[in-house]
């Protein structure tokens, strides 16, 4: 099939950036996305052009590198399916297809559709662990976990980083990346000694690092290539509040 | 994440450390790939497990050419990891008793894996990526991420840092250490393509070897046998589909040579089980090194399926008439899904096809007990290293070492290098890290001054195709040889011919595949020189010489109970081999057989 591309073009943090249009001819219906791009690139390294930066790594859906918004859509139309897993045959020939990063202030574009996703990296290191330290963990099986909180706890932490959330909402909120971690170390008994700390810290940094709002529009479940809950933002805020409410005691 | 968790472990203990990583966050990695799980000798389920059997089974499984030492204290730790990623919040699966769930791998009469659905190694490596956090919050691990190692830093003889290149800015730095730790994965991208992470590379281990540290076993790759094969010259990689589906689903190929029917309109009489056919008592659930091999002979032969003719079908059929679809489902249900996504095929209705790829490297760097290379202060950790798998890794293994080495093992070997090395201090200034920041530097110049026609990847492809037919599944001595004078070939052709846009002062997506393009295309031939030396079939090294009559690896223990760790010599040089006796103290060495 032949596409017509508009992808987001821009040198660096600093330099101003537009979309630029580019012709693929004879794509394979079985190419992956990411390949397709590879294939534009190819020609552009040989026409002496800049290929187009993105991110990338697995190229099985679960590593959270690649992030791009697809027509209007983070990741593409398919429903959880990461850019890498999205494939040829969801498009139609002579389509055109707009290709932009992921969009937010607290994500800087580095290159083309390259961002700066740090900012999730810092809410991980104020408060989204436990502490506990190497060697000093008592026997896995003295610390019994009922099958439901476990399955909760795997369902909250398949989230892979990769920003779909952030860019899918109108708010620019990264509360479904942050409650899924809040979610996943809350509900397990290992992490209770921690999880009002946690919470307190933990969203008071997604609110330093420039992060909008959650007001409902549930765009972040929608575009999460993991299906994560919108649940987990609720939960998120109400222990927020009690945690706010009862800082006093400690 | 063996980096990560050797990270977290030495911040822990008091260390400064500087952790680098050339990806956009620590918790990218390789790792996350794995699916299946992580063994300990935890004998949880009381089937009889213990260190002992895990450590008979592991060295047995690397068809004894790994160090026991090694091995052994592996299976000891194997039960640390357990606890320490559980109380890191680790979402292992669960018995409804609240207990830890295991399952069966291959390999194994035990029930030793532990797991987290499809995605062990992604919750492994995010327990490590959060430990790690907790240091970097405390103030005593400083994070670079972005930046590529380029270089090691040697000083005296002993590693003393590295020089990175700032994928961003294209800025080289000099980052000085005490010592220096490896954790750069495998080099299983050598084949172009792989079930690899499109990052993986060889380049920090390679460069370390032509900084004067030993590669030992290169040779030693393991081909996983059910991945979704190659539709076209613009494929990337290939995905793993998990080896479970051959629990239930038929091998086939059509009898005919160039047979291009749909695979519904073949009959029954005019296909080929070959499996089956050749293996009657294991059949479709022959092992992993067998079933590969018998793809590509049937593919070889001229019967392969698909567009390539490199594919054979996987068939739920008999088993979806048998047990119904509702039970295929149950069991396959997200792997059918994913299959479906990659190729448009609805595996219920059509046989699945597959076909072999690249998937592990068992080789690396030489390391001795205490993981530190021949290089003094170079440690290396994980996969980036040789010790623990022999010439085979069993299933759930990977991450298992590479937690090992990074939690448990190189934060307590390093100490005694660091408490008896005499370093002098250096900085900057020092004649030995300008002179590596110069070589890194003329090193990128001269890349963006070929100024070719080809784009970097014409050449890794090219390389790779080259390095599957000849050094891949099965090898035999002509073609090694062939493969020792093309490869030359195609890195004349490259140093000629290369195109990379733009300069070295960007963020250059080119110039980063060129560099690593580069040292594959150096890498590739110890690689041969290894195989070509290691004349007997062990474990995932088959020599078509060496092979008893029903096809299984012969070994020669005789001449070859040997860790190969090559010198380099200079490029296009032939390595000079040094040879590691592997004694065998604890196990009797034996056939390895899963009849």
């Amino acid at each position: 099939m032949n596409l017509k591309l508009h992808i987001w073009r821009q040198k660096n943090s600093k330099t101003k950036g537009a979309f630029e249009q580019y012709a693929v001819s004879d794509i394979s219906e079985d190419m992956s996305f990411l390949e397709m791009l590879d294939v534009l690139n190819e020609d552009l390294i040989v026409g002496g052009k800049d290929p187009v930066a993105f991110d990338h790594d697995c190229r099985e859906g679960i590593c959270g590198s690649c992030s791009m918004t697809i027509n209007g859509n983070p990741h593409g139309p398919e429903k959880a399916t990461t850019a890498c897993q999205l494939h040829m045959r969801k498009f139609n020939d002579g389509q055109e297809i707009y290709i932009e990063p992921f969009k937010n202030t607290a994500f800087p574009i580095i290159r083309d559709l390259v961002v700066d996703r740090s900012a999730f990296d810092r809410i991980i290191q104020s408060g989204g662990y436990i502490s506990i330290k190497t060697g000093s963990a008592p026997d896995a099986n003295d610390i019994a976990v009922p099958k439901a909180k476990s399955d909760v706890a795997m369902d909250a932490a398949a989230c892979s980083g990769c920003g779909a959330c952030v860019a899918a909402c109108p708010n620019g909120a990264a509360m479904l990346f942050t409650s899924a971690k809040l979610k996943h170390l809350n509900v397990l008994p290992q992490g209770q000694a921690e999880k009002k700390k946690r919470t307190l810290a933990m969203v008071e940094q997604m609110d330093k690092e420039g992060f909008g709002s959650c007001t409902n529009h549930y765009e972040c479940e929608a575009a999460c290539p993991k299906s994560i809950s919108v649940e987990f933002i609720s939960e998120m805020n109400f222990e927020y509040a009690k945690a706010r409410a009862t800082a006093y005691r400690d | 994440m063996a980096g990560a968790s050797a990270s977290a472990s030495l911040s822990e203990m008091g260390y400064q450390v500087e952790a680098i990583t050339f990806h956009d966050s620590s918790r990218r990695a390789h790792s996350i790939a794995a699916q299946g799980g992580i063994n300990s000798a935890k004998n949880y389920p009381n089937d009889g497990d213990s260190v002992w059997r895990l450590f008979y089974d592991t060295v047995k499984g690397g068809d004894f050419r790994s160090r026991e030492a090694n091995v052994y204290r592996l299976a000891q730790v194997s039960v640390d990891i357990i606890d320490q990623a559980t109380a890191q919040g680790v979402p292992f699966a669960r018995e409804y008793g609240g207990n830890l769930a295991n399952r069966s791998f291959g390999g194994a009469q035990v029930s030793r894996t532990f797991y987290a659905r499809g995605q062990t190694g992604q919750q492994l490596l995010l327990g490590a990526y959060q430990a790690l956090a907790k240091e970097v919050d405390s103030g005593s691990v400083k994070l670079r991420t972005r930046k590529e190692m380029m270089d090691i830093i040697v000083v005296d003889g002993k590693a003393r840092g590295v020089v990175t290149r700032d994928l961003v800015t294209g800025e080289l730095e000099t980052h000085l250490a005490d010592s220096v730790v490896l954790a750069t994965g495998g080099y299983g991208n050598v084949f172009y393509l792989s079930t690899n992470a499109q990052a993986c590379n060889v380049t920090a281990t390679y460069r370390a070897y032509k900084k004067g540290a030993f590669f030992a076993n290169p040779c030693y790759t393991q081909i996983h046998p059910t991945c979704i094969p190659v539709s076209g010259e613009y494929q990337s990689k290939l995905t793993l589909m998990s080896e479970s589906l051959r629990n239930d689903g038929r091998i086939w190929v059509p009898k005919a040579k160039g047979d291009k029917r749909k695979p519904r309109e073949i009959p029954e009489n005019e296909r080929d089980y070959y499996l089956e056919r050749k293996y009657p008592s294991f059949g479709n659930l022959s092992p992993r090194d067998i079933s590969s091999r018998s793809a590509k002979e049937a593919c070889d032969n001229g019967q392969g399926i698909g567009a390539t003719g490199y594919g054979v079908y996987l068939d739920f059929k008999d088993a979806i008439a048998r047990l119904g679809r509702d039970t295929i489902e149950e069991r396959y249900g997200n792997l059918f899904e994913m299959y479906e996504r990659i190729t448009g095929d609805n595996p219920y209705e059509t046989p699945m096809m597959i076909y072999p790829a690249s998937h592990y490297t068992m080789g690396g760097l030489w390391v001795d007990y205490n993981l530190m290379s021949n290089l003094e202060g170079l440690h290396v950790i994980g996969e980036a290293n040789f010790s623990d798998h022999g010439a085979n890794r069993l299933g759930a293994s990977a991450l298992m070492q590479g937690l090992a080495d990074g939690y448990f093992v190189l934060p307590y070997t390093i100490g005694n290098y660091l408490a008896t090395a005499d370093l002098k201090k250096i900085d900057a200034d020092t004649p030995e890290c300008k002179a590596t920041v110069k070589e890194v530097e003329d090193k990128v110049n001269k890349l963006i001054n070929v100024n070719g026609t080809k784009t970097p990847s014409y050449f890794h492809r090219k390389l790779g195709k080259l390095m599957w037919d000849k050094v891949g599944m099965a090898r035999n001595e002509a073609g090694l040889k062939h493969a020792l004078e093309e490869i030359p070939k195609i890195r004349e052709e490259f140093w000629k011919d290369v195109k990379i846009s733009g300069t070295g002062a960007e963020y250059n997506i080119s110039l980063e595949k060129a560099s690593r393009v580069a040292d594959f295309l150096e890498f590739a031939e110890i690689m041969a020189y290894d195989a070509l030396d290691r004349d007997e079939s062990a474990g995932a090294h088959f020599r078509e010489e060496h092979q008893t009559p029903d096809g299984e690896a012969e070994r020669n223990d005789d001449d070859y109970k040997y860790v190969a760790a090559w010198e380099y010599k200079g490029v296009g040089q032939r390595p000079e081999l040094h040879k590691e006796e592997l004694k065998f103290e604890n196990v009797k060495l034996a056939v390895r057989s899963y009849k």
